[in-house]
């Protein structure tokens, strides 16, 4: 049963706000505590790639451009690419492929 | 000891050059959230709640988590555990901008950089020296919000106007900034890149998996994240040397 998209958008706002402003305005000294501060330094590596791999190869049309994007993101990623370039080079290289494979 | 009125000169200096730099973050805004957009028109948004939904979230992942959540028609508490999962890397950046911030700094000005953590002007902000004067981040926010706002909302409409092949192409744009978020401290950290082929290869494989597969998106993201994330906690514990910035208390 799908609930209501406000709903949805006021859960996401809240939890979005509250994990950004809590520490902010409570966190007065550092963190000590090993465990946690290595989970945390580890949760958004994991998270981002867990998202990304395989649903990059499903969200074009074929998934062999999928997989080019990915391959060429990782490439220009590791050599220093920033955000939006990486973007556009992933978005070209699928462009590019589906005007064969497609 | 700092002013925080915009009236003082060093405000407004401070407030000039946050904008010169939220420019070309703007930019980058832009085409992400137009992808974004993709993803909330896919998920059954409207395009005026892709755009609420960017104007009060500020997150590429956290948005894209959501919009899956909302398209699996899963509950609200799976919202509210995916938003955090997929936000947690703001958690840890608003635990070290805390260590840089003005003790006396006034609730308002604490809430509103909080609310406008994310990489980029987190990234921003954090590369100046001292104690953050958030009237640059201010003018940061005052480039580069708006971008992100309105480029999801036109994503969502021009998701219907654009031919097939466009939407295809742009559709991978969020990944490529996921993938330039990873890839350069894996570039630095062997543990890194180790766990995050782990994390391609599990995450893969539990898309396959018979009764795995069935479990919604989201929540596989969540739990591979919580598994993984501890186990490289607890094997690979991070020393001391990333948080070596003066405290400024």
């Amino acid at each position: 049963m799908r609930g209501n998209n406000y709903i949805y958008i006021a859960v996401m706002a809240v939890v979005s706000l509250l994990i950004r402003v809590l520490p902010l305005t409570l966190i007065r000294k550092q963190i000590k505590n090993k465990f946690l501060k290595s989970f945390l330094y580890y949760v958004p590596y994991v998270t981002l790639a867990v998202m990304t791999v395989p649903a990059i190869i499903h969200a074009t049309q074929s998934p062999i451009a999928g997989a080019a994007a990915l391959a060429v993101g990782l490439l220009v990623a590791w050599f220093g690419f920033d955000l939006f370039k990486t973007a556009v080079c992933c978005c070209l290289t699928v462009l590019i492929l589906e005007f064969f494979l497609v | 000891m700092q002013e925080y009125s915009l009236k003082s000169i060093q405000n407004k200096d401070a407030f000039k050059s946050g904008f010169k730099v939220g420019i070309p973050i703007g930019l980058g805004y832009f085409a992400v959230a137009f992808s974004l957009g993709i993803a909330a028109k896919n998920a059954g948004l409207s395009p005026f709640e892709g755009f609420l939904t960017s104007a009060l979230c500020n997150a590429s992942a956290g948005e894209y988590a959501g919009f899956t959540i909302i398209a699996a028609g899963a509950t609200y508490i799976e919202m509210a555990l995916a938003t955090l999962v997929a936000n947690a890397r703001y958690l840890l950046m608003s635990c070290a901008m805390s260590q840089r911030l003005d003790a006396k700094m006034p609730f308002i000005h604490r809430l509103i950089m909080g609310f406008y953590i994310t990489d980029e002007l987190f990234g921003a902000a954090i590369a100046r020296p001292g104690t953050l004067n958030p009237y640059y981040t201010y003018g940061a926010v005052a480039a580069a919000a708006p971008c992100w706002a309105f480029g999801t909302m036109i994503g969502v409409l021009a998701g219907n106007l654009l031919p097939v092949r466009l939407v295809s192409a742009f559709s991978v744009a969020l990944y490529g900034m996921f993938l330039a978020i990873i890839v350069p401290p894996a570039r630095k950290s062997k543990v890194i890149a180790v766990l995050i082929v782990i994390c391609f290869a599990l995450s893969t494989l539990c898309s396959y998996l018979p009764y795995v597969r069935d479990i919604s998106e989201g929540t596989r993201t969540i739990i591979l994240t919580v598994v993984l994330s501890c186990a490289a906690a607890l094997l690979f514990p991070v020393k001391e040397e990333s948080e070596t910035e003066e405290q400024c208390q």
